[in-house]
């Protein structure tokens, strides 16, 4: 009977593990070692900007400890979504670092870059092929949106990573690929059973969130076979539990029993869960349902402009009664003095000035069921953004004083109605980006949308 | 089971182990109510507490906007809705949507 030992270092690289952790599931022999690098989760900036989310120092400390352990096992690393969105240059940066580790250890291997940025002509040649679908819900899609995309990545299933592994690469650097491909790669190419290898797949990229209470980021290895996986933290004091296993297909997934991969589905709904000793799980009856064709899941991010915030409070009575009245007053007001300043060379549309109310639903926006309710006071959190920063700058440092004096009705006399906990009241935070597409393509080969290289380090 | 809070109705939050939510991509949200026992999920299922029809009229969505899922081997209600704005738009008050589940909290059990 086959069996495939997965060892995931953390469920992200730069967050950390236990050094001791990861020695252990060395020990017990891992066929691969995989660790995630990417997410979406912290908003359209990274890939955007292509600016990585961790800190180097803290991604090249595990990506040390892993070069290390691999090759000290002699086998496949594989690192997924490099630089956390997988643009090229979140691949270059994580080649850099690697390049580094290897200088300082005196290592030498064999390395790919899977890289899965998308080219803006195949896209638009894919759009007008009808190639391209949206999910559900996305936002519309033109050629004009992918030309004005600053970033566009493809999600790469394991058939890229599998293909640089065949060529021999000891080390891999992928770009965007799906959290579980680069885990359930080597169990599917050694014959593992694609539902046990998928499933298991999904519990290793998030290192240790499957365990029962996860006191921090850590390494967790999986024993995968034909029809059936284990799964144990490999930190003695950690445990997974049937429970806590079965609950993590609950996490960031829409539906917990279905998850959409580039070749199909996994199908976790006949899974059972078996507790082996108090910290390792059994897992039967996952299933995977090939679509029959491939779908590469596209994830784009556009620049929205550049970006002031202006923090305020509010303790007035008679303002806070009024509030949405003298926000929208005020700033229909400003439009006359944006004129101005720049006679007419901004326009009104070029810029906006949004508000949230904290202390009212400045969490929860149109999702807020207490809406009506608001306490003594509030704080607001403007955001300014306009095409540029030198306009962004005149706008926010001109509001804000425009705001601060702005009057109502009860008061005759010049008030000072905003509460600045700082100076000067607006902070630039830059250039902002924003989500342009929930779409995916369907190419015509799975691999024609990664470009594949291979590289003596 | 609910002796111990001497008569006043227990809230979801009083009887789940975790209620979180999250993005489940930039696109969609996902609420998570987990169970310790086995006896207080199916207790809570009954109760109807928390249903499609109940989660759509608190958070004011239409009901055929609202995925609902009960998780037997993890003891968990699970309910996942398209998000009122993408992640990371001028609209977006909450990037990693942690903090959604606020209201699901408080709800109390029906008699």
């Amino acid at each position: 009977m086959v069996e495939v030992r997965v060892l995931s270092a953390s469920g992200q690289i730069g967050s950390g593990f236990m050094e001791s952790s990861f020695a252990r599931g060395i020990s017990l022999r891992p066929h691969v070692i995989g660790c995630d690098a990417g997410s979406t989760d912290a908003g359209p900036y990274y890939l955007g900007s292509g600016k990585p989310h961790f800190p180097r120092a803290g991604v090249k400390r595990d990506m040390r400890l892993m070069m290390l352990g691999r090759q000290q096992a002699g086998v496949p690393l594989i690192i997924g979504s490099c630089g956390f969105a997988g643009g090229d240059a979140g691949v270059d940066w994580m080649l850099d670092i690697v390049r580094e580790i290897a200088m300082d250890e005196g290592l030498s291997f064999s390395l790919a870059t899977v890289r899965s940025e998308q080219d803006k002509d195949y896209l638009k040649n894919c759009l007008r092929e009808g190639r391209i679908t949206p999910l559900h819900p996305a936002p519309p899609i033109s050629e004009a949106i992918i030309d004005r995309s600053a970033h566009i990545v493809g999600m790469m299933g394991h058939e890229p990573i599998a293909r640089a592994l065949g060529r021999g690469a000891d080390v891999v650097l992928c770009g965007r690929a799906t959290d579980t491909s680069l885990f359930a790669t080597v169990p599917l190419t050694m014959g593992a059973g694609a539902g046990p290898a998928w499933h298991a797949a999904k519990i290793l990229e998030c290192g240790t969130a499957a365990t029962v209470i996860r006191k921090r980021p850590d390494s967790i290895m999986a024993w995968i076979r034909d029809d059936h996986f284990d799964i144990e933290p490999m930190d003695l004091e950690s445990r997974c539990s049937p429970q806590s296993v079965a609950s993590h297909t609950l996490y960031e997934n829409a539906d917990p029993f279905l998850i959409s991969e580039p070749d199909g589905t996994i199908d976790c709904s006949a899974s059972r869960y078996e507790a082996l000793d108090d910290r390792a799980v059994r897992v039967h009856g996952s299933r995977f349902i090939p679509s029959g064709r491939t779908t590469i899941k596209l994830e784009g991010a556009e620049r929205a402009g550049c970006q002031a915030v202006i923090i305020a409070g509010v303790r007035e009575p008679y303002i806070l009664r009024q509030l949405d009245g003298w926000l929208d007053a005020m700033r229909q007001r400003f439009a006359t003095r944006v004129e101005e300043i720049f006679g007419g060379r901004v326009r009104s549309d070029d810029y906006d000035i949004h508000v949230r109310v904290y202390g009212r639903d400045g969490v929860m926006g149109r999702l807020e069921p207490l809406a009506d309710q608001m306490g003594h006071e509030v704080g607001l959190l403007f955001t300014i953004t306009a095409p540029d920063e030198p306009t962004v700058d005149s706008i926010a440092k001109t509001f804000a004083h425009f705001a601060l004096h702005y009057p109502i009705p009860e008061w005759g006399g010049l008030i000072s109605g905003l509460a600045f906990p700082m100076a000067p009241a607006h902070v630039i935070r830059g250039e902002v980006f924003r989500f342009n597409l929930n779409h995916i393509v369907t190419p015509e080969d799975p691999l024609e949308m990664f470009r594949i290289e291979l590289l003596d380090v | 089971m609910f002796d111990r809070h001497l008569g006043k109705r227990p809230t979801l939050g009083e009887l789940a182990k975790l209620i979180r939510s999250k993005n489940a991509g930039a696109f969609t949200l996902t609420f998570d109510v987990m169970f310790e026992t086995e006896e207080v999920y199916r207790e809570v299922l009954r109760s109807g507490v928390l249903t499609k029809t109940v989660f759509a009229a608190l958070y004011r969505v239409p009901e055929e906007d609202v995925m609902f899922f009960t998780h037997d081997a993890a003891r968990a209600i699970k309910i996942s809705i398209p998000r009122p704005a993408i992640q990371g738009d001028r609209d977006d008050g909450d990037m990693y949507g942690g903090q959604q589940h606020a209201p699901l909290v408080d709800l109390q059990l029906p008699e």
